[in-house]
């Protein structure tokens, strides 16, 4: 079984603070890391290889220092690493991302299971995994909290939902975005660590990929940013005190008009 | 010719403006001089309104205007489960309605289904002037494939100006592939929209960086303009009896319909009423609760209020309360009128997925703990003191 895992380096939001002197993102000090719900993604093929053998390949579209999101993919089980990077994909919002990575899997060929995670955390979306599906022309399941069955052209999945959990069947090949729900993802260890130091990261470009230019980048992505801003910091508010009574019918009177 | 962004040697001061406007951590100042990084540089902009000298030219390509004029409306997808329409859909008619407005177009309802004619009324008392839609038993639960194919087929033909979308799991699976497939731009998650009347642009805010920052975006050359939004920011439409809509009934051959994936089961697992992401009300709890006695106090209090109950993340990796009543970034985001978080401290992780509630009660022993900079009214004490008689109290004054 041939198994992709589709990451993103994103900034560790725990970190992003906001500098309350000039109101803008503090950005120093901030580390990368695997977006969080990738990481389930990424356990999750690295599971599905031990149950049905096969190779897993991350794949990241980035600059050029996303190469140590992939050795990390490496040392929590993944076989190889494939570095998409070109100055062409600046400015790429999720139909262009999605473009992207879509055609470097074409370049693949030969491969099963796709896996996201459901979002990344900076961007929150949750738009790239299905737009990678839908230029791919291939089958979709989000949300999956557990792969019930796999075998070599099907398999059955629970997908999430607001009121609990849909069981679906897929023909394969499939991308499923992952929630956490789905598993515990395991610690490297000390053989994937060597292994993610010596593995070599394919790197490929706008031209390896045979991508049109013209959907590429800030030129084929059909948003624009036109302003960001901070936004108003909320403010504590009232702290009330006194006897346990008195604060309880204090809250309850000061709620009434929310509580109906 | 490609956007670009480049920096006027001549103009920069080198005051430094633009690093710390910068959300992506792409310029730096190298001899008093900015220097943009252009493996991290996305074109957003942010420098540009940062600077004061002008210093900072982006160009911005958006290719040759192509005409739009052909498009018009306002859409919204209105979502059912068994046949019942989801609340969501009447917040979008609501917004739709003062979208349709502003550009003296039609707010028109699509809704997908099986044996849902007669539910057409509740549409139009919402406040719709045209509903599409389409009946078929494929239909009658959501199914990526002819759900996707039927919005393509009638956006196809119908060409709507702007299309809205729950940000719901159904939404944002069907959406994100719809706008691939018709080559439309799309925004996620917004929680605010207006128009701007002279370009007929829609105006998408939303959070970004787990609601750190906040972006206004465009689609100013590709139409549909597609959002989603989330639950409970907008409005609901008021009912008014009185509307009548236009119902057109579409019809689709079987290849339209058919699906590559198969549903096998639909199973509800929520064991309260009301689910966390449609909840006016949400009593959460953290660690501060103690252990699974301790929700048994939260659900009290959340069934007198008629609310759903939340926690933190680590209340959950304890195994205390299951993962689907998990608030924040791991979790879900909340936007209920009323969040009262109890024993909860307020780590980031957390923060994010509910600081954009209406009215936030935190209810702590330590006065330090972070939640309090986010409440609008704190108690510090103990919850397991507060909390039953809050219960009791609510009780009572709910009983009047």
């Amino acid at each position: 079984m041939n198994i992709i895992v589709c990451i993103k380096q994103v900034p560790n939001t725990t970190d992003v603070r906001i500098d309350p002197a000039t109101n803008t993102l503090i950005r120093d000090g901030v580390e990368s890391v695997i977006n969080p719900f990738d990481t389930y993604a990424i356990e999750e093929a690295a599971r599905l290889k031990e149950r049905c053998g096969g190779k897993v390949t991350a794949i990241t579209m980035g600059p050029p220092q996303a190469e140590s999101a992939l050795k990390e993919a490496i040392s929590l089980g993944c076989d190889e690493g494939i570095l998409v990077s070109d100055r062409k994909f600046a400015g790429s919002d999720t139909w262009a991302t999605s473009y992207t990575l879509a055609a470097a899997i074409r370049k693949i060929t030969d491969f099963d299971v796709i896996l996201c995670g459901k979002q990344a955390s900076d961007g929150d979306t949750a738009q790239v995994g299905p737009g990678i599906s839908a230029h791919l022309n291939i089958p979709q399941v989000t949300y999956v909290k557990r792969i019930v069955e796999i075998s070599a052209g099907a398999a059955k999945v629970e997908r999430m939902t607001e009121e609990g959990y849909d069981i679906v069947e897929t023909p394969l090949p499939c991308l499923f975005t992952v929630v956490k729900e789905i598993n515990t993802p395991r610690m490297p260890s000390f053989k994937g660590m060597m292994r993610a130091k010596s593995a070599k990261i394919l790197k490929w470009t706008a031209d390896d990929i045979e991508a049109d230019p013209a959907a590429l980048g800030l030129d084929g992505s059909p948003t624009r940013v036109v302003k960001i801003f901070t936004p108003e910091a909320r403010k504590g508010g009232e702290t009330l005190s006194g006897a346990t009574d008195d604060v309880s019918k204090e809250l309850v009177e000061l709620l009434k008009d929310l509580v109906i | 010719m490609a956007s670009s962004i480049a920096i006027s040697l001549d103009k920069c001061t080198g005051c430094s403006l633009c690093v710390k406007a910068c959300p992506f951590g792409a310029i730096h100042m190298a001899n008093k001089k900015a220097v943009i990084d252009m493996a991290k540089c996305t074109l957003c902009g942010a420098c540009v309104t940062a600077c004061k000298f002008m210093a900072i030219e982006l160009k911005k390509d958006s290719g040759p205007k192509k005409d739009l004029s052909g498009y018009k409306d306002v859409w919204v997808f209105c979502e059912q489960k068994k046949g019942v329409i989801q609340s969501i859909s009447f917040e979008l008619l609501g917004e739709g309605r003062k979208l349709a407005d502003k550009l003296g177009v039609k707010l028109c309802a699509v809704i997908l289904g099986s044996g849902i004619e007669s539910k057409a009324s509740e549409l139009s008392e919402r406040g719709a002037d045209k509903i599409y839609l389409v009946d078929h038993p494929a239909l009658k639960s959501y199914q990526d494939d002819p759900y996707t194919e039927i919005i393509v087929n009638l956006a196809e033909e119908h060409k709507p100006e702007i299309i809205l979308c729950g940000a719901t799991t159904i939404g944002r699976s069907l959406i994100s592939r719809v706008a691939i497939r018709i080559n439309a731009g799309l925004t996620a998650d917004c929680t605010g929209l207006d128009i701007d009347p002279e370009e007929r642009l829609l105006l998408q805010t939303r959070p970004a960086f787990g609601g750190n920052i906040m972006a206004t975006i465009i689609t100013p050359n590709h139409r549909p303009q597609m959002a989603t939004v989330r639950h409970k920011v907008m409005q609901e439409a008021a009912v008014d009896k009185s509307r009548k809509a236009e119902l057109i009934i579409k019809h689709y051959p079987e290849e339209v319909l058919k699906s590559r994936t198969k549903l096998l089961e639909i199973v509800e697992e929520i064991s309260e009423t009301v689910n966390l992401s449609e909840a006016d009300i949400i009593v959460a709890g953290g660690r501060g609760l103690g252990g699974k006695e301790g929700f048994e106090m939260i659900g009290e209090l959340a069934k007198v209020l008629g609310g759903a109950v939340g926690a933190t993340r680590g209340a959950v990796d304890a195994d205390w309360i299951p993962y689907s009543h998990q608030v924040g970034q791991t979790g879900k985001t909340v936007c209920p009128k009323l969040y009262i978080a109890c024993g909860v401290s307020g780590q980031i992780q957390h923060l994010i997925g509910m600081q954009s509630s209406k009215v936030i009660v935190a209810i702590n022993k330590d006065p330090e703990a972070p939640i309090f900079k986010v409440a609008t009214y704190g108690i510090v004490g103990d919850i397991f003191d507060i909390v039953p008689a809050l219960t009791k109290e609510f009780a009572r004054s709910l009983k009047k």
